[in-house]
């Protein structure tokens, strides 16, 4: 099985997959729909009301924690990944080393539970 | 198997390849036109109402009416949001969510399938990327309910996103394969049969988080109606704002066939041929979800954080572990 073909296929869907948004949004949507603004459509939706200030203000640092703590989590599970393939020849030297590894992180996940990260406030 | 994955690329095979995959594209649009019908048909009898019934037969085109609608309505861009965003948010949103469909074996001969070896990884890689198209919609978009609704949906997505991780490894160390046809093709002839039955910790792990990962019903509050207007698409008219919805749905159908392909067997059955039993297990995971969606009040912004970072994720690290004992002794 040659692997480059699948890679063409995978292709061809993301080509189709920005055709059909783009061709239907900028190319079909002028001829069909009305194009008529007014400064009262143009204006931000704010229950009904006049906007006040900007919607760019700084925002809860909570979010950013939770980000942090993704990255370390996403990177954990992106070592996994290949160590889950080859588990069946690894056996129980492999399930070793990553309890090892999978300890240590339970235990910045503790960490973090116990520092309280993980309450939204 | 066919010609084309076994031999270079010629003229005729991408031709064949590209016909293909306009194929794949209208029959899974036919497909998502159904789903939204059949959600408000299926929540309508839940609630006892009877659900659309005037747009055709039974309510058949009332979907068809519905995206009509949505195309010849104007297309308006807030004078103070970021225009080159704004404009490019919904097609960052819909393009994954259409090419994680390369990957979905639909039957025993898969066609227009791509086994890619890396196949489960690069399907949580893409799915990821959607997150960006909804934060940006909602940055771009210039409006308080909007930026709440993204950095909502960014917190909830890349939190569930780890369970969801690792609720597909256990699977990954039985099959000793990330290809999803390899995976499906190893759940006929497994000493455990269809892996939800070794990997029901997984299972249920795998669906909570992926509702989540929908933003559906339960987890949805990113996009709440009632307190946040619609969240990130707040703004958003017309097909933007459709792209929005059809990346949703068509998100919800790869969701539910990823779920039917790595646990329920994917085309393995007696009797019916195979892309029956595909279609019927993933409608079946489909119909579950609007269930869950009809039947489950919205959770609280702190239990959804904490669920996913205290329950879920202690249980998917064990349910690795339980897995890895499981392999080593049986």
């Amino acid at each position: 099985m040659l692997y480059a073909n699948n890679l063409i296929l995978v292709l061809i869907f993301l080509a189709l997959g920005i055709i059909l948004p783009v061709a239907s949004i900028y190319v079909l949507g002028p001829i069909l729909r009305p194009h008529n603004p007014t400064q009262a459509k143009r204006s931000t939706y704010e229950s009904g009301l006049e906007p006040i200030g900007d919607a760019r203000v700084r925002y809860n640092v909570r979010y950013y924690l939770y980000a942090l703590l993704f990255v370390i989590f996403d990177v954990e599970i992106a070592f996994l990944y290949p160590w889950a393939v080859e588990y069946h020849t690894l056996g129980l030297f492999g399930f070793t080393e990553m309890l090892i590894f999978i300890v240590l992180l339970v235990i910045g996940l503790a960490y973090a539970w116990r520092k309280k990260v993980l309450e939204w406030k | 198997m066919f010609a084309w994955q076994n031999t270079p690329m010629t003229g005729l095979h991408l031709l064949g390849i590209i016909i293909g995959a306009i194929i794949v594209l209208l029959l899974v649009l036919i497909t998502v036109m159904y789903e939204i019908l059949a959600q408000r048909k299926f929540i309508g009898w839940i609630q006892r109402r009877i659900g659309p019934n005037r747009v055709g037969p039974w309510g058949l085109l009332q979907t068809a009416a519905d995206v009509l609608k949505l195309l010849i309505k104007e297309d308006v861009i807030p004078a103070k949001a970021d225009r080159a965003m704004f404009s490019i948010a919904p097609i960052i949103a819909f393009v994954p969510a259409f090419m994680v469909l390369a990957l979905v074996p639909y039957t025993m001969n898969h066609v227009f399938t791509a086994g890619m070896n890396v196949g489960v990884l690069f399907y949580i890689a893409l799915s990821s990327v959607s997150i960006i198209g909804f934060v940006l919609g909602g940055w771009a978009s210039n409006n308080k309910y909007s930026l709440v609704g993204g950095m909502r949906s960014a917190a909830q997505m890349i939190s569930y996103e780890i369970p969801m991780g690792m609720s597909i490894l256990g699977v990954v160390m039985i099959a000793g394969s990330m290809n999803i046809t390899t995976i499906v093709a190893d759940q006929s002839h497994s000493q455990f049969g269809w892996y939800i039955i070794p990997q029901i910790i997984g299972f249920i792990v795998f669906l909570i988080a992926g509702i989540a990962e929908l933003n559906w019903t339960p987890f949805d509050l990113p996009e709440a109606e009632s307190e946040l207007v619609a969240g990130y698409f707040t703004e958003y008219s017309g097909f933007r704002f459709a792209f929005y919805m059809l990346s949703e749905y068509v998100y919800l159908f790869a969701f539910a066939a990823l779920a039917t392909s790595l646990f329920l067997g994917g085309w393995n059955g007696p009797i019916l041929p195979g892309w029956l039993w595909f279609a019927i297990k993933s409608a079946l995971i489909v119909l579950l979800l609007f269930w869950v969606q009809a039947t489950m009040p919205r959770m609280r912004g702190d239990q959804l954080m904490s669920f996913a970072w205290k329950v879920l994720i202690p249980v998917s690290l064990f349910n690795i572990l339980l897995t890895g004992l499981l392999s080593l002794f049986v």
